[in-house]
């Protein structure tokens, strides 16, 4: 089987164009009546829902914001009652409070076909064997991939994370064919795996599906030669519906969105304009079937590029580029997000202006380390060694108790860190290069 | 009192290098210096014969520096005067943060940079032990 629904895989723009607009023009009123946030929001816009005819008027809308769901914490821009909601999942709230997200029925329905339309598009069928190894919970990861493969008719072993060696005993004796967590942990496994004593022919793994962390061309390479596999990248997000949103084919050439469910705009993070197809912006996505948390151009800050040209595959659904970073700098590491202006805050306590500073992520042996490289000055420098690793020792336990994760603070000399147009770059991501 | 100045380096190639240039180019005369080192940083630590002038010209360069007031004292070149010297400061709760020995002498004594945690009081220790406390003026022009 080489389509899971080949009708809207594979249907023309203009049908899709079609589809979209009659699916907004009802999301529209729907939101429009059961949620206050977004009645208030579309009449602080001057907009009736009936001013929204077709995806063209799509830009009148306003945007989404995290915010918004912060501001309404937890259920306020639910648009079913509880009653309707069968499932809650939530994102972390590093940075405030989480994010949580309802789903009906038919939202876990919807999610699950998303999934096995992708499963399916690289070659995945009834009959395989997956092993599912993203966490299970309040993360969208585990239970996300766990309903998609059984509603594509695999096999699915819902063995979550960690215990690496049952893992693979799992993996070798069950003989699966599917592995689905984030790339650096199928790496762990590889690794784990040669430690053992297996080769990459002792597994049947046809397929990997990796996401939830970013990863470059060259660690996919790495991972399926390690392991003797096709690794996909899988995108999503729980606010949005978790991963599926989009999702590799086997042509492995961008991220194929499942449009009939999610338009897709590439906007100007610091205009909020548009952008035409084929240049790099921030991803904004209107949930378009969602009935629990239905999202109207909700802001992603992850920026990538999106292309409308068919597929190799045949599908002809919009293609999104692996994601190439955040507008807001956000970066995910071991699972916690980190936004600079974090380690800035923690900065400003130790002088009256905040040192000039570098993020630098780097994955070793499959962990991701933070390091926060920080421009020496006069407050903080001493003649005495001791005191400048008390000064070190501060910082990098504030930074621990704001972010929740170990950073590596390391002293560098003033004007060492490269400044581009005056500006020093706060963030490198190693993993991404 | 002598004025020592600091300076922040990071341990990679090049660095002490770039200090002694920038000092050498600007007339500056390193009469002293230690390092003390991490794996990642030193701190140079540094008597010339202008602290004021060495201060402005590694600021005009972009290093981090500051100043410290230090003892320089002469003792007397035989074994165990340092010892001696030492146990004296230590008796009056004089604690001694780091020391570093001098190259050149004052008359016949081998002098001794202190980086102490109270320097009015050693000075007095000193003064009652018979050490000689080496003028500024002295230590910057040896």
């Amino acid at each position: 089987m080489t389509f899971y629904n080949e009708r809207i895989e594979t249907m023309s723009r203009d049908e899709m164009s079609a589809l979209q607009s009659e699916r907004l023009r009802a999301l529209v009123k729907r939101v429009y009546e059961n949620v206050p946030h977004y009645r208030e929001k579309m009449k602080a816009a001057g907009l009736l829902p009936e001013d929204i005819k077709t995806v063209e008027d799509l830009p009148y809308l306003p945007y989404t914001y995290k915010q918004d769901l912060r501001d309404t914490y937890p259920f306020g821009m639910f648009a079913v009652p509880m009653e309707k909601i069968v499932r809650i999942h939530a994102s972390s709230g590093t940075t405030g409070k989480q994010t949580v997200v309802g789903y009906t029925a038919n939202d876990i329905n919807m999610w699950a076909e998303c999934i096995a339309r992708e499963l399916t598009s690289i070659g995945a069928h009834r009959g395989d064997i997956i092993q599912i190894a993203y966490g299970y919970g309040l993360f969208t990861g585990g239970l996300g991939l766990h309903y998609g493969g059984e509603k594509l008719g695999a096999s699915v072993i819902p063995i979550s994370g960690g215990n690496t060696k049952r893992q693979i005993q799992t993996m070798i004796d069950f003989g699966s064919t599917v592995l689905a967590c984030t790339p650096s942990y199928s790496l762990f496994i590889a690794e784990e795996m040669k430690e053992m004593g297996y080769g990459p022919g002792d597994n049947k793994l046809k397929y990997g599906v990796f996401g939830a962390e970013p990863w470059s061309q060259q660690m996919r390479s790495d991972i399926e030669a390690k392991l003797g596999i096709k690794a996909v990248d899988i995108y999503g997000l729980s606010e949005v519906m978790g991963p599926g949103v989009s999702c590799e084919c086997c042509e492995q050439d961008g991220m194929h969105i499942a449009e009939d469910n999610f338009i897709a705009e590439a906007i100007d993070p610091a205009t909020g304009k548009v952008l035409p197809h084929g240049e790099e912006g921030e991803l904004v996505f209107t949930t378009l079937t969602k009935e629990g948390l239905p999202l109207i151009r909700y802001r992603t800050r992850d920026i990538s590029v999106l292309n409308d040209k068919k597929c190799a595959c045949g599908r002809t659904t919009m293609r999104m580029n692996r994601v190439l970073g955040r507008s807001d700098d956000m970066l995910i590491i071991r699972g916690v997000n980190v936004f600079p202006s974090q380690i800035e805050s923690v900065l400003l306590e130790f002088g009256g202006a905040a040192p000039h500073y570098q993020i630098i992520v780097n994955r070793v042996d499959n962990l991701d380390l933070l390091e926060v490289q920080i421009e020496m000055t006069p407050d903080m420098f001493s003649d005495e060694v001791r005191r400048i690793e008390d000064v070190e020792k501060k910082i990098s336990h504030e930074l621990d108790s704001v972010l929740g994760i170990n950073a590596k603070v390391r002293m560098v000399e003033p004007k060492s860190i490269a400044r581009s147009e005056g500006k020093a770059k706060h963030v490198i991501d190693n993993r991404i290069i | 009192m002598v004025k020592q100045i600091s300076v922040f380096l990071e341990n990679k190639a090049g660095r002490l290098a770039e200090v002694t240039r920038v000092l050498g180019e600007n007339g500056i005369n390193i009469r002293a210096l230690s390092i003390a080192d991490t794996t990642d940083y030193g701190v140079l630590r540094l008597i010339v014969n202008d602290p004021e002038k060495a201060w402005r010209v590694l600021k005009d360069s972009d290093f981090t520096a500051s100043f410290m007031d230090v003892l320089a004292i002469g003792i007397v070149d035989e074994a165990g005067s340092l010892s001696k010297t030492l146990g004296a400061l230590q008796d009056n709760g004089v604690v001694i943060e780091y020391m570093y020995a001098f190259s050149g002498k004052s008359g016949d004594k081998p002098l001794v940079i202190l980086k102490l945690s109270d320097n009015a009081k050693a000075m007095k220790v000193l003064a009652e032990e018979g050490v000689a406390v080496i003028d500024a003026s002295e230590v910057y022009s040896l």
